[in-house]
């Protein structure tokens, strides 16, 4: 310590030590910065005391505050359910055609199912549920299973093509190409025959034996026109939405290998009261249907059955 | 002639043990791995045989001057390996933040879509970049505090040369898929191993050189490299304990799992960026700054009080990464309030460092590479406070899990550590290689206000993102239900995550003028033709830069007078 100086510049002496030309000045600590420092040390002490801090054998120190994460969630939780509990319970009590009567009802459903939605149904719907490839826009008019309430609530309950659920939406188109029904030839005619019905191209020659095709194998399910058949969910060919694609190639891939849609029964996933206010929302976005008088339900595949 | 067939026959052993390796091989890029493992042994057979003299032979290539008084070769290839992986570590940093910006820049390829590039770009800037500054500058300071050459200087090389296979391995290993998958300890066992040897090296040098010291006391920059060293050792060999699958495998099963796996990971994880981020940059702050000031250090007793605080402390804050998790809340009180605590140990370093400026602040008129220290402190004193902030409990359940914490992590790495490392290798390469000077000081000042602007678009975008995200996502309508859809609070960060992309390419370019800059330096080229870094005029009696009209009013005065 025998080199100890005064520094000119800060007039403070230094400690007197000397590293490659580095020497330290001997100033104390900053009072600021030690008392801050105390007073974390403080804090944290404090904040020890009244929340859980000090492990022991089997459990730790509970805090005079009471306080644990999974108490204040469950706390938070009940909360959130006690203030909904009344709504929900008149949403239960009430059969699903019934709630657009109740504008109330109506409301705290539609929102209920906007919540849920984006939490189960965007992955595949999209976050708008303007649909994928594969998955259909739920905000146009253009259903395939039927789009008044009731109809879309059975859907969501059973699901599409769900193993295990005796009342699942259920059909399957054949395979004409890779099942050989129809030639290769014959798939190109009667793409060309759906091109024409969707207004996609003119008539043509291929188009024309097309027709004849397609009275022959398809119109069963999707009409005589192509305008579809709800009963097996058949799409509406005759206009400009397409649910795989209305190009050649994607037509030519459907009608050779035929599709498989799934949805999952949401039933058996979610609660009555969530599935319900699901059916309000998506039957809000749009394109939803008035509902059909019950007794008239038999009616549309009654007379498809007729064609 | 016994320790050249020692020497040679454990090359030989390695290159036989690395070809039946490859050849056993359980998976390919094992395969691959245990290649480039072969290829170094093979050249470290070579050059034992030959008994070249490797630093005579890079001396010449890399134009370095003879040994002075230290051993300063391993530190001349660590300037240059730490430009050269600081400029793949901001590369690689700007393309992912594009990726996220425009996904379609995955260009569908595995190796380099995000999840492979960040590991990358992680390691690449804190353990290539920073590492290789710290092995280089604790050479540097260590030498010349402790007025001694470097004690195994065959380890010294030894350890420069390992570091450099071990980031090879670890970078083909990311993109090859290869990862333990804890953040920032990706490699795999057999790389974890390698570095393990290389560490306790590194370990033998550093303390081998402070034994034969000629300095009774040891300063305290060598504390901070010394804790740093050993805890890294202590974190690294804790945090990677695995099981391998097969001993010629390339995968591996920790022996911690579920919570307890999370804490070990995110005590190594927080350490990492205590002792090796904060403690080893700190380290190279208390050298590098009295030494550019040329003025003492503000405080020893603050050095001392704040070097055991910050120790003591830093290793008790992991648990603040895993609050409101199944981590039991004890452990989630004592991670917050030892984070807490931490607060002014951290600031310890950065009065120490900016206070040391009294009696020369001038210098931040006149220096760019004071300018840079003086930037570097700012922002590691603006990220230890915002560390402290972020762990309570209450902030955190807004910022957890969001862009805010990159942010953070940002303001710190490009500010605090980049910017402290810029600054330390514009004063290293005109002194390593007895230039006059560094080429240019108008280039430094460039880089500065490049990097400088650069971080502000960084951290403001991603504290805008961070908070709209955290805001976003725990927004309950009236009906008590939540707002928005993940997809949602996604698209609404598009803006942000642009003006971050570019926040990084300001930063990146200001790195290749630095890149620039110090490869002519290197080449002893003439220096650049520029107009001095003049002194701002200002008026001495009313203590204010004199800028436009005002500079011209004294001239007038004058000649009235």
């Amino acid at each position: 310590m025998a080199n100890k100086r005064i520094d000119d510049a800060t007039g403070v002496e230094t400690v007197g030590h000397e590293w490659d030309g580095i020497e330290e000045l001997n100033n104390p600590l900053p009072r600021w910065w030690l008392w801050t420092f105390y007073a974390t040390i403080v804090f944290a002490v404090a904040y020890c005391v009244v929340y859980p801090a000090i492990p022991g054998l089997h459990k730790a120190s509970a805090g005079t505050f009471g306080w644990s994460s999974r108490g204040a969630l469950a706390h938070e939780m009940k909360e959130a359910d006690a203030a909904r509990a009344g709504i929900r319970a008149e949403i239960a009590a009430t059969p699903v055609e019934q709630l657009a009567g109740n504008e109330k009802l109506l409301r705290a459903s539609i929102e209920g199912g906007r919540a849920a939605f984006k939490v189960n149904c965007v992955q595949c719907h999209g976050a708008g549920a303007a649909g994928a490839k594969g998955y259909p826009n739920l905000n146009d008019d253009d259903w395939l299973w039927g789009g008044d309430i009731a109809t879309i609530h059975q859907t969501l309950v059973h699901g599409i093509r769900q193993p295990g659920d005796d009342a699942t939406r259920m059909s399957q188109m054949p395979a004409f190409g890779r099942d050989g029904i129809l030639t290769a030839a014959q798939v190109q005619d009667v793409v060309s025959h759906v091109r024409v019905i969707s207004g996609q191209e003119k008539p043509s020659g291929s188009s024309q034996r097309g027709a004849a095709i397609f009275a022959a194998n398809c119109a069963v399910c999707h009409g005589a026109g192509g305008e579809g058949g709800r009963t097996v969910g058949a799409p509406r060919l005759n206009d400009a939405i397409w649910l795989y694609g209305g190009d050649r190639a994607t037509l030519t891939e459907t009608v050779t290998n035929a599709r498989y849609g799934v949805m999952p029964a949401w039933g058996s996933r979610l609660d009555p009261v969530t599935v319900k206010m699901l059916a309000a929302y998506v039957h809000s976005l749009g394109g939803g249907e008035k509902a059909r008088a019950p007794a008239a339900a038999p009616a549309p595949a009654a007379s498809a059955a007729a064609k | 002639m016994v320790s050249l067939v020692t020497r040679s026959g454990v090359w030989l052993a390695v290159l036989f043990f690395t070809v039946i390796a490859v050849a056993l091989a359980k998976d390919a890029p094992f395969a691959i791995h245990m290649t480039i493992c072969a290829f170094a042994a093979l050249i470290g057979l070579v050059v034992s045989l030959r008994q070249a003299d490797v630093d005579a032979l890079v001396r010449g290539a890399l134009r370095m001057p003879d040994q002075g008084r230290y051993d300063d070769d391993p530190i001349r290839w660590g300037v240059i390996a730490t430009v050269f992986w600081g400029m793949a570590g901001f590369l690689a940093g700007l393309y992912i933040a594009l990726e996220l910006t425009w996904p379609q820049l995955n260009l569908g390829l595995e190796w380099i879509n995000f999840g492979r590039l960040r590991p990358l770009h992680t390691s690449a800037v804190i353990f290539a970049f920073g590492g290789n500054a710290l092995i280089a500058t604790s050479y540097y300071v260590v030498q010349r505090t402790c007025r001694a050459r470097l004690a195994f200087p065959g380890l010294a090389r030894f350890v420069f040369w390992g570091y450099q296979l071990f980031i090879v391995l670890a970078a083909t290993g990311y993109l090859l898929g290869v990862t333990q998958g804890k953040e920032y300890a990706e490699p795999e066992w057999y790389v974890d191993l390698w570095l393990t040897i290389v560490w306790v090296a590194y370990l033998a040098v550093f303390v081998g050189t402070i034994l034969k010291r000629t300095e009774p006391h040891i300063y305290v920059a060598n504390w901070f490299y010394l804790s740093f060293i050993l805890t890294v050792a202590m974190l690294h060999l804790v945090n990677n304990t695995a099981v391998p699958v097969s001993f010629f495998g390339s995968h591996s099963i920790s022996v911690f799992g579920g919570v307890q796996g999370a804490l070990v990971q995110w005590w190594y994880g927080h350490n990492a960026v205590g002792f090796f981020l904060t403690a080893g940059f700190l380290a190279m702050m208390y050298y590098f700054v009295p030494k550019q000031a040329e003025r003492p250090i503000y405080s020893y007793r603050l050095s001392i009080i704040h070097f055991w605080a910050l120790i003591f402390l830093y290793i008790w804050a992991g648990p603040h990464h895993l609050h409101y998790t199944a981590l039991p809340d004890w452990a989630q009180t004592l991670g917050m309030v030892f984070s807490v605590m931490l607060w002014m140990p951290s600031w310890g370093g950065m009065i120490n460092g900016l206070m040391t400026l009294n009696g020369a602040w001038d210098k931040i008129r006149t220096d760019p590479i004071i300018r840079m220290y003086v930037m570097s402190l700012a922002f590691y004193g603006m990220s230890t406070f915002e560390g402290p902030m972020m762990s309570i409990k209450s902030v955190n359940s807004l910022s957890h899990y969001t862009d805010w914490t990159i942010g953070h992590v940002h303001s710190g790495a490009l500010g605090w550590n980049g910017m402290v490392t810029f600054a330390t290798l514009y004063y290293l390469a005109p002194r390593l290689w007895n230039r006059e000077r560094l080429y240019s000081l108008r280039l430094v000042n460039w880089h500065f206000w490049l990097a400088t602007t650069g971080i502000v678009f960084y951290a403001a975008s991603m504290w805008v993102a961070g908070i709209t995200q955290g805001l976003m996502w725990r927004e309950y309508g009236p009906d008590g239900y939540l707002v928005n859809s993940f997809a949602e609070t996604v698209a609404a960060l598009h803006p942000m995550y642009a003006l971050r992309a570019f926040g990084g390419l300001l930063y990146l370019a200001g790195a290749s003028i630095m890149a620039y800059n110090i490869t002519r330096t290197i080449l002893g080229s003439p220096l650049r033709e520029e107009k001095p870094m003049t002194e701002t005029p200002y008026d001495a009696n009313r203590d204010v830069p004199l800028v436009g009209a005002a500079t011209a009013a004294p001239a007038a005065a004058a000649v009235h007078a």
